[in-house]
């Protein structure tokens, strides 16, 4: 639902790296989405192309990196696999867990010219 | 041209060199690859962080308080600015979509409020609350609540500058929202469990609420209120003294005045 606020976010990002950096095209987007991160992919490639729309943008290639939630289960003292926060230790069954990642959402690289 | 390897004409600018590219020699030619390595949010956050520097220096104590629509989120507020006034100095940032009903209710209870619509926006975000400071100015050492746009979703993911997110369900919703909604629950610091005087009427399971809320977020605290009989609001006002004593401490000017 707010993932078109996020490709809005993720527009300014470009308005103003493309200032700094010197370009005025954007061809290719690299995005790491954690399986955490309360992002939904689909909505997020119907959100990026609404979002760049008449932008520097507008038909750039969405590259979306995908990666696993990861947590440390304090009972087996290791990093364990995990879909959601709610997650059982796939190894223990308890829930002594401590997300250490899949929960970010970051944008990595562009191409550019 | 790569300016992550450097390897086209000098033109890189980039710190971080980083050899494993997925994508290396990929690029068309006439473009290159420029480097980001941002939070997607990383704007907002500049927001939120402008915003907590703000109430930082003036000792507001910001609760950003988020719940599905329907939950009594409103009500509870309105019952907890009247109990308070007295006591602190408050101010409340109201967010809904639409109209400025929320507002008008708080404004009735002498408390100063500012309503903020977002349109078609699911949430508040820092920009929006930053320039509703500047209307608001809210007096130094004051109590301010956000009261965010009713949606268990998007306003996790938004950082308003706030000292804590206080998330407010009712029993009358199902008890499996803590695990429905989870990154929600995983933001907040305490959960109010609100309408109690409703349970008789229920098949609400309180238990296993709580239980799910702890599941996903293990430091999360919970007080069970109802806003119309006055039931646990007294919990929650003592959660608010305490957190605000935690927050101030050490503050240049307000520390040590209560």
């Amino acid at each position: 639902m707010h993932e078109l606020s996020l490709c809005e976010s993720l527009l300014q990002i470009m308005e103003r790296s493309a200032v700094e950096q010197g370009y005025s095209r954007v061809k290719r987007v690299w995005l790491e989405i954690g399986a955490l991160a309360g992002v939904e992919v689909e909505a997020m490639r119907f959100g990026f192309d609404v979002a760049t729309r008449g932008s520097l943008a507008e038909g750039a290639g969405l590259e979306i990196i995908e990666l696993p939630g990861e947590a440390w289960c304090m009972a087996c003292a290791k990093k364990v696999p995990v879909r959601q926060r709610y997650d059982e230790c796939p190894a223990c069954g308890g829930c002594q867990l401590q997300v250490t990642g899949g929960d970010q959402m970051r944008i990595k690289e562009l191409e550019v010219e | 041209m790569c300016t992550v390897c450097g390897c086209g004409e000098g033109e890189a600018r980039i710190e971080a060199h980083d050899h494993h590219h997925h994508h290396h020699g990929d690029e068309s030619p006439g473009s290159r690859l420029v480097r980001i390595e941002q939070d997607i949010l990383a704007k907002n956050n500049e927001y939120a962080a402008a915003n907590r520097r703000h109430f930082s220096e003036r000792g507001i104590h910001c609760l950003n308080l988020v719940s599905s629509p329907g939950s009594g989120k409103t009500a509870l507020l309105i019952r907890t600015l009247n109990d308070l006034k007295g006591e602190f100095a408050l101010g409340v940032i109201e967010g809904d979509q639409q109209t400025s009903l929320d507002a008008d209710r708080i404004r009735e209870t002498g408390v100063p409020a500012i309503q903020i619509n977002t349109g078609k926006g699911c949430h508040l975000d820092g920009h929006r609350v930053g320039h509703a400071l500047e209307s608001l100015k809210p007096e130094r050492g004051s109590l301010l609540f956000i009261e965010n746009v009713g949606n268990l979703v998007c306003p996790a993911a938004f950082d308003l500058g706030e000292a804590h997110k206080v998330v407010i369900l009712s029993v009358t919703e199902g008890e499996d929202k803590p695990i429905k909604y989870p990154d929600m629950f995983h933001a907040a610091d305490l959960m109010l469990l609100n309408k109690i005087d409703l349970l008789p009427h229920l098949d609400f399971d309180r238990e296993r609420c709580i239980d799910y809320a702890r599941r996903v977020n293990p430091r999360i605290k919970v007080i069970q209120t109802s806003a119309r009989t006055g039931e646990g609001m007294a919990d929650w006002y003592q959660w608010l003294r305490a957190s605000r004593q935690m927050a101030l401490a050490g503050h240049p000017v307000l520390a040590g005045e209560g």
